[in-house]
């Protein structure tokens, strides 16, 4: 195991009678690239203000790098880069005097700042935009500015906060890419409300719902944790040519809810061709696509689409995040909805 | 240091990227040259302490016009959170601002030169004085700027920093014009209190440390104060 460059232990931050964080307690080691995933106002941002030294928790301590938030918060910040929420700039600066002034601040001068900033700006695409005032970027360069502000003196620890907001899907690519090359040598921990991004970029997720982490694993892990889920498309033709199925709803769905495994069947909205479309879900991580078909086949029924949806971190998100209990002496703002039913793809994961 | 050298300089170089700096100098200098010149040529003498009021008086709103965004601004986009997770102290970033400002005051009363040199051209000027006023000046207004920088690092709203610092500094100056209304025995308190009694010595040429040490401790006690205000933060 490789050292452990950030711990936090019983991180607890109160803002009046509300928590924001509760007695939250993890372990990044070097070359971990670990992902904050939690609703809006669930403590990810707050936790990482704890970790670069901007507010003091309320209890607990945590340490970075070997040093310790309380006793030396100057040793910590010069351990990381951070991004913070919303990528805060000087909008009047131009992108290289703006990378300039930071690497100043980090104490890089002269010629290994000029080399640190030939980098950065090569590794996060910003050539093109060099001698432009910052205001007159769109958001997907000032997301990357912002990046490549946290980059410039090669901090052994990242802190993102939502890094990929507003890049678009190629630049999100590459930012991706540029993390995870980061984190092979290097400690990262990001934040996003974006499930698939997890998926693709961190080793590590932590789920935090309400102050509380209320999940440490691999996103592999977690998925698993959600079962399968399954997407059957069924010609219509073929069930108007059952006169059992035609028109009862039930006899339809119980054609495979009756199959070993499945726990839940929901009929979704039909298919752009026309096709019935199904939404299967199973606890169980085996895979049953032989079993759907067949049981398709004996009820006559035609097959258009069959579809495994094996990771199903969307689905743990949501038990996680919603049946959480609230936080003691929590004055519940809880705007987020608190829906348990399996309706429609959760607006947060687009 | 390095590092409050390097905000200060930032901060310089900002006023002259934005409009700020230009529209405080010209209005201050556009104030200062209606009201000296006018009656001028009726007085008849070749002094500038009427421009040295006149300056003090201006600065009242010029300091916090200029110190109002300082952290304010900072905090209302966020940029603060970067400013202070930097390796730094909060102190660092409080001397770094004020100093930052403090250049911008020191061009202000640069721009002002030309009024007592032509003054100097009309007849026989006494430059002693003169130094020392721009002294007392440069006193009173870094004072009038740790004010406004103190008001500033409070809120995140610029007017009310502005509106508060500026309320303040006018109480300071306009005290002196009070005290013949006041009651003997608090017209010492007061008049050690004004800004108008400390930098009249100073603008009669004489440089007395009571006056130095009055100004300095009012800009260190600011400046503490708004080092408090951006600690607080942490608590909050």
């Amino acid at each position: 195991m490789s050292e452990v460059m950030i711990e936090a232990r019983n991180l607890t931050k109160r803002y009046g009678p509300q928590r924001a964080l509760d007695s939250a307690s993890f372990e990044v080691r070097k070359g971990e690239v670990l992902g904050f995933l939690g609703p809006n106002g669930a403590g990810k941002s707050t936790t990482m203000k704890i970790l670069t030294c901007f507010i003091a928790p309320t209890e607990g301590t945590a340490r970075i790098n070997g040093h310790d938030i309380w006793e030396d918060p100057i040793g910590v910040r010069a351990s990381i880069g951070y991004l913070p929420e919303s990528t805060p700039l000087y909008t009047e600066m131009m992108v290289l005097e703006y990378l300039e002034f930071m690497a100043q601040m980090r104490g890089l001068k002269g010629d290994p700042a000029r080399k640190a900033i030939k980098k950065v700006v090569e590794a996060t695409m910003l050539g093109d935009v060099i001698g432009k005032e910052i205001r007159t970027l769109s958001k997907g360069f000032r997301q990357r500015v912002g990046i490549a502000q946290a980059l410039v003196h090669e901090p052994p620890v990242l802190i993102l906060d939502e890094p990929m907001s507003g890049l678009d899907p190629n630049q999100a690519i590459g930012i991706r890419d540029l993390i995870r090359e980061i984190g092979k040598e290097r400690t990262v921990i990001l934040s996003t409300h974006n499930l698939a991004e997890v998926q693709v970029t961190c080793q590590r997720v932590l789920i935090i719902a309400r102050g509380r982490i209320v999940a440490d694993d691999t996103p592999e892990a977690l998925s698993r944790q959600g079962g399968r889920r399954y997407v059957v498309h069924v010609d219509p033709a073929s069930v108007e040519a059952k006169a059992s199925l035609r028109g009862s709803k039930t006899a339809l769905t119980s054609v495979f809810s009756g199959i070993a495994g499945i726990d839940t069947v929901r009929e979704a909205s039909p298919a752009a061709d026309g096709a019935r479309v199904f939404d299967l879900v199973a606890s169980a991580s085996a895979d049953l696509r032989a079993a759907i078909f067949r049981a398709a086949v004996e009820a006559g029924l035609v097959l258009v689409e069959l579809r495994s949806k094996g990771e199903n971190l969307e689905q743990v998100f949501r038990e996680l995040t919603t049946t959480a209990a609230p936080a003691a002496g929590s004055t519940g703002s809880d705007d987020e909805n608190d829906d348990d039913e399996d309706d429609d793809e959760d607006e947060e994961t687009k | 240091m390095q590092n409050t050298l390097t905000i200060a300089g930032r901060q310089f170089r900002s006023y002259f990227n934005g409009p700020v700096a230009y529209i405080v100098i010209c209005i201050v200098l556009l104030l200062v040259g209606v009201f000296f010149w006018s009656p001028f040529f009726l007085m008849g003498r070749t002094t500038v302490r009427e421009m040295f009021r006149l300056l003090s008086m201006t600065l009242a709103f010029a300091a916090p016009a200029i110190t109002m965004g300082l952290i304010a601004e900072e905090r209302r986009s966020g940029t603060l959170e970067l400013l202070i997770t930097m390796p730094l102290r909060e102190s660092e970033v409080i001397v770094g601002k004020f100093l930052g400002a403090a250049g911008l005051l020191g061009v202000l009363l640069l721009c002002s030169i030309p009024y007592p040199m032509s003054v100097s051209t009309l007849g026989n000027l006494d430059w002693g004085p003169v130094l020392s006023g721009y002294v007392g000046l440069y006193l009173q207004g870094s004072a009038m700027i740790a004010i406004g920088l103190a008001a500033s690092s409070f809120t995140e709203n610029q007017l009310v920093a502005f509106f508060s610092s500026f309320f303040l500094c006018a109480i300071f100056v306009a005290l002196g014009w009070l005290l013949p209304l006041l009651p003997p025995a608090l017209v010492n308190v007061v008049q050690f209190i004004s800004f108008d009694s400390h930098f009249e010595s100073l603008g009669r040429g004489v440089i007395d440390t009571r006056d130095l040490f009055y100004f300095l401790s009012i800009a260190g006690f600011s400046l503490l104060l708004a080092f408090r205000a951006l600690e607080s933060r942490r608590w909050s």
